[in-house]
């Protein structure tokens, strides 16, 4: 039965690594603000290539979007 | 025959005539289509400007997340507006971090409002590389900026957002607000860990638990014992300090609040659990212990609703501006407002604030007080006049020379009253703390007696007995039953745009029996007059040619007429005159047409009527008085009712501090005399209110200007009607959207139905005590009851007073 005590030193472990995760989630700021993120998230990270017409360039995300 | 205008309802109508022309960048109505860029449209030369910034940049796909999500840029942008940023003063305040090559800054800007704005705001480093990178944080309205220093300039960082439209908004109020932010983390890392310390000490006193079915190992029971008890201590010195603090403090004072049962039940959990574990006669009740942190913290952070948009805290600091133009030997330069010096020569822009008591030197203005001071008209003032800080200038630019510092004028020195140094709610009057006081006498009592009558039979049990009566007593489930009932109020309230700074608030606001009221800006709406014209009939060419007079004065009065005649095309206009205080005078399609006063107009009899409460301004056409136009403040929708059901619960008076003009109005609306106090000064309503106070009433203003500021501060509830939350609002307990001011009955009836569900849940929580103290005299109090009652209370009393709380709502219609 005294394996057990690997059993609780192993969970303890997993608990306090979700702790630490916790505290460190916590401190760096990532409680201040719940709504931003989650549009950020849903902006397309496109690099577009350099063009020199500027009034060409709504027209060319058009054709990049399709 | 009258014609009724009312502003908006033309504008409205404009609307809709045009809607095919909608400007590209910022959806406004385009008023022609000479601002164009191939096929898109602008409504200005501002929204083009930042459409070319955008193209340039190829950063057009902010136009693709939302449609125009533009915001219009002012167009009167003065080049070096925030070089009083660079100033060390201010810089200092200002920046959030600089580590030498880079600094960071965080700006409020009001305009955001999209996906697009998050988008474009988080873009700015392609746009300028001197920017490293800028965050939004959208429900705060903020967006961080980092950039380099030894490149860019505070003042530029903010140039390059007022450029594209998003303006920031900086006064010195945002400076003291990231300490509130570091409390809430802290509440947060004391709730994490209780949680952690709950579920593992949980899962360590399961063997216990079961120990009836079989044997456990002692081994076991010793380590488990020894495990749970390193868990629990960083719940008992980190996540329970408040409680101490707060216990602690209420001793001192005398009284027993709630935290001193709390403290002696958390106390006596773990001096008793320890004893027993060493001992080895037990398992102790530190998953008890734990579990009644982690629940009460819980609590904690339910009852707080913050507001992230809106500040409860502003005084006469956020309102001013935090620069001004200052003028020495013709050169204007930037200056940051409190270093203005008596002696100062200042200039003051149209729209724009005056900073300090000071006087007109050159050039007549009128300068509209209604904000600091109720009078909803504004004042002539001419050269050499004195003029008080706080009023807004209208009219042309003109220079002032100050009187005295910004911080010693007449308005500011109403924050020097004792008022403002008060703390704002005593923790003493609170229904919690109250019944706390009877109910620890009682516990410690029982505790007391139990532990005498078990004395004859043994010390041991005695010393059991005594512990058991105050671990079981200790009032988790009363401490929850208040923030879990206010806390769900609040959250109804800021549902329904009354958003109450904290639940001390909704609490004050169920005790309420006087209610005052402010007349100008609460009573009545700040851009929403109604223009009447009285006399023969205008054509529409007649028309055209007033509007097209008018739009060249930049006098509120002529502005609103401006707006009122709608749409149509302008004439040109010549021989354009105007005397400030008295009228225009100008010549368009060869009529020569004057505006304004009675005499200006040269009107001979003037008729007096009940109509002259009203603002008048004639219109003369060549030789014929053709008229003149009726412009009134309306009063908001929905008054009369809503003063009557008031008036049925509650005391009403109110202090205006305008004039007697629009008392027989008044009269109309609340139905009576008495209780009508006009030409009130800020002091005046401040000290009516104490008065009030020392008569034994509970007071409830509701106030939306600076001169509301000490009233709202000393009552028990201020409340702030603002109909723009984000606009400036003076300090108050509660914040109040104008459309909503109909529901002021609702919301107090909601808080007093609160107060009768807390009062039920106290029942409640108070038979869950005896249940246990039973258990706990008959000193068979086991670690396994405990562990099943202390949980099974709270969550039951934290259901109950939740769900009573909102039917309540649905009941009265608030949801």
């Amino acid at each position: 039965m005294y394996v057990m005590f690997i059993l609780m030193a192993a969970s303890l472990t997993a608990s306090l690594i979700f702790l630490g995760a916790y505290i460190w989630s916590v401190r760096s700021g990532q409680f201040d603000d719940k709504y931003t993120p989650s549009v950020r998230m849903l902006f397309d990270d496109k690099k577009r290539p350099k063009k020199t017409e500027p009034d060409e360039i709504s027209g060319a995300n058009d054709e990049e979007k399709s | 025959m009258a014609i009724k205008f009312d502003a908006y309802q033309a504008e409205q109508d404009l609307r809709s005539q045009e809607t095919e022309l909608a400007c590209f960048h910022c959806g406004e109505q385009c008023p022609d289509r000479s601002i164009a860029i191939g096929e898109k449209f602008f409504c200005c030369n501002g929204c083009k400007t930042v459409y070319e910034i955008l193209n340039v940049n190829e950063l057009c796909e902010y136009y693709e997340i939302e449609d125009t999500p533009g915001i219009s840029p002012k167009t009167d942008i003065v080049a070096d507006r925030f070089s009083y940023l660079d100033d060390e003063s201010v810089r200092s305040q200002v920046l959030e971090f600089s580590d030498g090559s880079i600094d960071k800054v965080t700006f409020h800007t009001p305009a955001m409002h999209c996906a697009s704005c998050i988008w474009l705001l988080e873009k700015l480093h392609d746009m300028d590389p001197r920017v490293i990178s800028s965050i939004v944080n959208f429900p705060k309205k903020e967006v961080s900026i980092s950039y380099k220093r030894e490149e860019m300039s505070l003042s530029e960082a903010a140039a390059l957002l007022s450029s594209l439209g998003y303006e920031p908004l900086i006064n010195l109020d945002t400076v003291g607000k990231r300490e509130q932010s570091s409390a809430e983390k802290k509440l947060y890392l004391r709730i994490g860990l209780a949680g952690f310390a709950f579920g593992n000490v949980m899962i360590l006193s399961f063997p216990e638990y079961l120990s009836r079915v079989g044997d456990v190992d002692p081994v076991f029971k010793m380590v488990f014992g020894y495990l749970s008890l390193l868990l629990s201590l960083p719940v008992l010195l980190y996540s329970a300090k408040d409680y101490y603090s707060s216990a602690w403090a209420g001793i001192r004072s005398r009284t027993v609040n709630i935290d001193v049962p709390i403290t002696l039940g958390i106390g006596m959990l773990f001096i008793r659990s320890v004893w027993e574990i060493v001992t080895r006669t037990g398992p102790g009740y530190l998953d008890s212990f734990t579990g009644l942190v982690f629940f009460l913290l819980v609590g904690r952070i339910f009852q707080q609703k913050t507001y992230d948009l809106l500040s409860f805290e502003r005084d006469y600091r956020s309102f001013f501006p935090l620069s001004v133009t200052r003028k020495i030997n013709n050169v204007e330069t930037s200056v940051p407002v409190s270093k203005l010096l008596p002696g100062d020569r200042i200039v003051v822009r149209n729209q724009e604030l005056i900073p300090a008591d000071s006087v007109l030197l050159k050039s007549n203005t009128l300068i509209d007080y209604s904000f600091v001071t109720g009078e909803s008209d504004p004042v002539t003032k001419q050269a050499g006049d004195f003029i008080y800080a706080g009023g807004r200038q209208v009219g042309t630019t003109v220079e002032l020379e100050v009187i005295k510092e910004p911080s010693q004028s007449y308005l500011t020195q109403l924050w020097n009253n004792d008022v403002f140094n008060k703390p704002r709610f005593s923790r003493l009057n609170q229904i919690v703390n109250q019944v706390s006081h009877y109910f620890t006498i009682g516990v410690v009592g029982i505790a007391t007696v139990a532990a005498l009558y078990w004395l004859q039979f043994s010390a041991e049990t005695a010393i059991k007995v005594f512990t058991a009566v105050l671990i079981v007593a200790c009032p988790c489930a009363l401490a929850l039953s208040s923030p879990f009932a206010l806390g769900t109020a609040l959250r109804i309230f800021g549902r329904k745009g009354f958003y109450v700074k904290n639940t001390e608030g909704v609490e004050a606001l169920s005790k309420v029996d006087t209610i005052i009221m402010d007349k100008t800006g609460t009573l009545t709406e700040n851009q929403h007059e109604t223009i009447e014209f009285k006399g023969s009939v205008l054509s529409t060419k007649e028309q055209q040619a007033v509007r097209s007079l008018t739009k060249h004065s930049t006098h509120p009065l002529s502005q609103k007429i401006f707006h009122a005649l709608g749409a149509g095309s302008l004439r040109a206009v010549a021989a354009f005159e105007e005397l400030s205080g008295r009228g225009l005078r100008g010549t368009v399609d060869d009529c020569v047409i004057m505006i304004g006063s009675a005499s200006w107009v040269q009107l001979t009899q003037e008729t007096q009527s009940v109509e002259d409460m009203k603002t008048r301004v004639y219109l003369r056409i060549d030789d014929e008085i053709k008229g003149y136009f009726l412009i009134a403040n309306t009063y908001r929708k929905g008054l009369r009712p809503m003063l009557a059901t008031l008036a049925s619960h509650f005391k009403l008076v109110l202090l205006s501090g305008d004039t007697e003009r629009e008392k027989p109005t008044l009269v109309n609306l609340f139905g009576k005399e008495d209780d009508l106090y006009f030409r009130q000064t800020p002091e005046d309503k401040l000290n009516f209110v104490s008065k009030a106070q020392e008569a034994g009433a509970h007071v409830l203003m509701v106030g939306d200007g600076l001169n509301d500021a000490g009233a709202l501060r000393a009552s028990e509830v201020g409340v702030a009607v603002t109909d723009d939350v984000s606009a400036f609002s003076p300090a108050s307990d509660a914040i109040l959207t104008g459309d909503k001011l109909n529901d002021l009955d609702s919301f107090i009836q909601m808080s007093k139905a609160t107060m009768s569900v807390i009062i039920a849940s106290f029942i409640i929580s108070i038979l869950y005590n005896v249940i246990g103290v039973g258990f706990a005299v008959s000193a068979k109090l086991s670690p396994l009851v405990s562990a099943i009652l202390m949980p099974a209370s709270s969550i039951s009393v934290v259901v109950f007073t939740t769900l009573a709380t909102s039917l309540r709502a649905k009941m009265m219609r608030l949801t």
